[in-house]
């Protein structure tokens, strides 16, 4: 190749995936995969109970069982901490009653678990968990997060008076309530985000080994972080150097948020490891990951929007209560309130709005952080009370959109509720594109002319913005966060020119291999086949806080490109050294670097890293090796946005919703590889719209969880879920040099209320105003017969 | 113990087994067939099929001793000598999938879908694909992949 020859760019290009041979062919490495010589399996005892004392436990039958080795429970575990609480709701007093590794004297939930029997197998340790007896004394639950904050409601933890983990609130509270008291249209409507579960295919479990000789752990995990568990576990849970723990997360099946939290089996496998020298698994089964590992949502929210009459809204004021469950998960204080309240105005100009949110506990699973993680809720919110108001005042949704929309020339804009500014955004556009593929004018014409014939079709609109690669750490410190944010990578050029990339992203689906080696392959000019992307293991890739909150490109990938870039100096430094020229004079592009003017003159990448790494003629101070590492912490967060369309028709006989069509146009800065992008929108697509119209979390009054399986837990089949349209526009994030905003959570922050919208615009004849979710036909069937 | 002997992706096995050993952990734990996947304990999931004399069966629920003398294909068996099979080329080819956690179930599965309706439409892969579940891809690639490999398929018979 000579200079003039550009290597083809790879970014931007739909390559199919890296990862992909080793899953298709049966050859991936997930957790349950790994077995260990001498391993023990552990199999839990959980309360039945929502809210018990336990007053005793009698482990002898389980222990006299062959093949039972031990029997433990949490009075044995005292000597550990419990998991740490490491998002604190920012500027108020927080209650936080984190977990402990085993329930201790009292449960608060179904699922807790009180003991641990660990078995030369499975099946032997399930059977001796079965065989442990616990006496309880019951107490009254509670499960509904308003009603847990009532005089009288049963109290779950002394530390948290009232079941209140925080109160909090942003916005400007006078502003708000004038807005609402003076306003010519008052909409005002209690708006339901039901509590989902998140359900990666994979459970979660862990598998620790511990060597008495060095005192050193290694636990594989399923862990969306685990950088941050090492670091969680070691200072807060066990009170050792981080230097003694080695975290490996292999193949992850799946997180969207659930595997981001530092959960107790991570705690009990390091402890019985320790204590039996001998390595121990977890894996928790179906019904035990729907009972004990973290849900998501579950807001009940009290919402106000006021406007003109000609559409322009004046204020919006928001009550909110979160339901955070039986204990406070890792990071749980955080969603509903910095991801929540602060972008709870979405695309429009409000010039008054007011947040409160009140953290409660319940007899329930933990909640925390699933896909979106408070911005799904506070899309929805607005979304759906925008469309309230459009109704209100009889103006078309689009226009009330258009008429309200924060405009190009804002950005950056600074919403008042305590964010930092949006970073670029141009909603118009997305929302004209998604409203033409969806032939929204003749779809009107169509919608009149079929309602006269009995038929009922509705179209959804929803407008969003959301927050990706959340950062910058001083001001996540500011929030409450306890750490920093950024991300870190190392990039290798070996002797022989190929390229070892180690992140402290945790790619679980993302593609993130395949991502990251385009990038490289591109800014190094080498072969994308040269270029190897190592992730997972605490020991060899550098600290990075995970894969979550669509961050792992904006924040990940941008460590990367600046540690190629540091590279790509060293590489022009040492090529004037070898070509005796200026520095000034060195040109880098296509992989090569050579003298200005003479592209005959140069060194390839391949030549310059074997040069640093035999290192017999290098500039005078140089050290050997291409090899460079950055932490990159973004100045701000990015801002993606766009607008899905759907079209329903509900079968008023029945109930029933048909999805007819369901559009998205996506806006999230460049795309690196648009296959994957696009395959990003259609699973958070999938998740949004099963909020809509399937899925929901119930409890008993008595804190029994009704929906304990996948023959009660709608997660929608193949069958259950449309053909999706999708189309983007790109306005790149100013905030960093790839110009990208995120992408993994847009379809699910976009979709359930453009799903409820068009079931709410079909439902329009009968005078319905709103619905919640899930729409099923029964409650469908209820709001059009008015019972 | 009870004794079987099954041909599991053309090898033969014989082996003593718990009668209450589910074939899922056989293959899992007993032979290291670690591609079969648990996603469930309801038999909703389907990442643990595999195919038993030719027709996809959920192995979790499934007893190893039901399995004697049975041929059983599992993902790994798929491929022959080093060809992707065309519907583990569809995945690849149209990302159908991302964390892969399901793939291997609904690879096989789709394989015996393809079997018995060699052509389907969008909609009956859809339906085809019911005791299959996927978190990541909203199956939208998940159709175009098996929609790949039915007319790869279909091109390679129409060759012979």
């Amino acid at each position: 190749m000579t200079a003039t020859e550009m290597k083809e760019r790879l970014v931007g290009r739909a390559l199919k995936r890296r990862e992909d041979p080793k899953l298709i062919t049966g050859h991936g490495n997930y957790l349950d995969d790994i077995k260990l010589p001498g391993m023990l399996h552990i199999a839990l005892v959980r309360s039945p109970y929502a809210h018990a004392k336990i007053v005793s436990i009698d482990a002898s039958k389980a222990l006299a069982m062959p093949g039972v080795v031990a029997v433990f429970t949490g009075k044995d575990m005292l000597d550990i901490n419990p998991m740490p609480a490491a998002w604190l709701a920012s500027g108020v007093k927080n209650n936080p009653v984190p977990p402990r590794a085993l329930a201790v004297d009292k449960v608060a939930m179904v699922g807790d678990p009180v003991a641990m029997v660990v078995a030369e197998n499975r099946y032997i340790a399930r059977d001796a968990a079965d065989a442990v007896e616990v006496e309880y004394e019951p107490l009254p639950a509670v499960v509904d997060a308003r009603k847990a904050v009532e005089p009288g409601a049963p109290q779950i933890h002394e530390a948290a008076p009232n079941n209140i983990v925080f109160e909090w609130e942003c916005g400007n509270k006078a502003a708000a309530d004038a807005a609402v008291a003076s306003a010519e249209v008052v909409v005002k409507e209690e708006i339901i985000n039901q509590r989902l579960i998140p359900t990666p295919m994979e459970t979660r479990g862990s598998i620790a080994r511990y060597d008495a000789t060095t005192g050193e752990w290694t636990v594989w995990m399923t862990s969306q972080a685990p950088h941050v568990h090492r670091l969680l576990l070691t200072a807060f849970v066990f009170g050792v150097p981080e230097t003694k723990l080695r975290c490996i997360a292999p193949n992850v099946g799946g997180g969207f948020g659930q595997k981001i939290f530092c959960y107790n089996d991570m705690a009990f496998t390091m402890w019985a490891a320790r204590k039996l020298g001998r390595p121990v698994k977890f894996v928790e089964d179906r019904s035990e990951n729907y009972k004990y590992s973290t849900h998501g949502r579950d807001h009940i929210t009290e919402a106000e929007l006021a406007g003109t009459r000609d559409g322009k809204i004046t204020g919006l004021r928001v009550k909110t209560w979160a339901n955070i469950g039986a204990y406070f998960s890792t990071v749980a204080a955080g969603i509903p309130t910095t991801l929540y309240g602060r972008i709870v105005t979405g695309v429009y100009k409000i010039p008054a709005a007011h947040v409160h949110v009140t953290g409660v506990y319940t007899n329930t699973a933990m909640v925390d952080a699933y896909r979106g993680a408070g911005r799904p809720e506070a899309s929805y919110l607005i979304e759906r009370m925008v469309d309230r108001f459009a109704a209100e005042i009889g103006m078309d949704p689009a226009e009330v959109r258009r008429k309200n929309f924060i405009q190009p020339e804002d950005f950056p804009y600074d919403n008042g509720l305590g964010l930092l500014p949006y970073d670029s955004g141009n909603y118009e556009p997305a929302l004209n594109k998604a409203l033409e593929i969806a032939g929204y004018a003749e779809f009107r014409k169509q919608q009149a002319e079929l309602r006269k014939q009995g038929r009922y079709l509705g179209i959804g609109i929803s407008s969003y913005v959301e927050i990706c690669g959340i950062a910058p750490s001083a001001w996540m410190g500011s929030q409450g966060w306890g750490a920093g944010l950024w991300e870190s990578a190392n990039v290798r050029v070996h002797l022989t020119g190929k390229v070892v990339v180690t992140t402290g992203s945790l790619p679980h689906g993302q593609g993130l291999e395949t991502t990251f080696a385009q990038i490289v392959a591109d800014e190094l000019g080498v072969p994308y086949e040269d270029v190897e992307v190592q992730w997972g293991d605490t020991q060899g890739t550098p600290f990075g806080y995970g894969t979550y909150g669509s961050r792992s490109l904006a924040v990940g990938g941008v460590a990367i490109k600046r540690s190629v870039d540091k590279i790509k100096e060293k590489a022009r430094k040492l090529a004037a050294h070898l070509l005796e020229a200026n520095e000034a004079d060195i040109v880098f592009e296509n992989g090569r670097a050579y003298v200005k003017g003479s592209p005959d003159k140069g060194k390839t990448i391949g030549e310059l890293a074997a040069a640093a790494a035999v290192a017999y003629n290098l500039p005078p101070g140089m050290e050997p090796f291409l090899d460079e590492t950055s932490y990159y912490d973004p100045p701000n967060c990015t801002f993606p946005f766009g607008t899905h369309v759907s079209i329903v028709e509900v079968d008023p006989e029945t109930g029933h919703v048909k999805l007819l069509r369901y559009i998205a146009v996506d806006d999230c800065g460049n795309q690196i590889n648009p296959l994957i992008v696009e395959g990003q929108i259609h699973g958070g697509i999938a998740q949004g719209l099963a909020q809509a119209l399937y899925e929901g979390a119930v409890y008993s009054e008595d804190g029994q969880l009704l929906t304990g399986t996948l023959m009660d837990y709608a997660v929608p089949t193949a069958a259950m879920v449309p053909h999706i349209e999708t189309d983007h526009t790109v306005t790149p994030s100013p905030v960093n040099p790839l110009g990208v905003k995120g992408a993994g959570e847009a379809g699910t922050i976009a979709s359930a209320q453009c799903v409820m919208n068009a079931i709410i615009d079909a439902l329009a004849p009968f005078g319905v105003k709103h619905l919640q979710m899930p729409a099923t036909p029964e409650r469908i069937w209820h709001a059009i017969h008015g019972k | 113990m009870t004794t079987i002997t099954v041909t599991i992706n053309g090898v033969r096995y014989t082996s003593e087994v718990e009668p209450r050993l589910l074939l899922v952990h056989y293959l899992r734990e007993h032979l290291n067939l670690t591609g079969t996947h648990i996603g469930c304990d309801t038999s909703q999931c389907g990442a643990c099929v595999v195919h038993i004399n030719g027709v996809s069966v959920k192995s979790c629920t499934t007893l190893a001793v039901q399995c004697d003398g049975a041929e059983i294909t599992t993902i790994e068996g798929l491929a022959h000598d080093g060809q992707l099979h065309p519907l583990q080329e569809g995945f690849w080819e149209k990302h159908g999938l991302q964390c892969g956690f399901c793939t291997p179930g609904m690879i096989m599965a789709a394989a015996d879908l393809l079997k018995r309706n060699p052509n389907p439409t969008d909609e009956e892969i859809r339906h085809g694909l019911e005791g299959n579940l996927c978190r990541c891809t909203g199956y939208e690639n998940i159709v175009r992949a098996v929609r790949y490999a039915a007319e790869k398929m279909a091109a390679a018979q129409a060759a012979d």
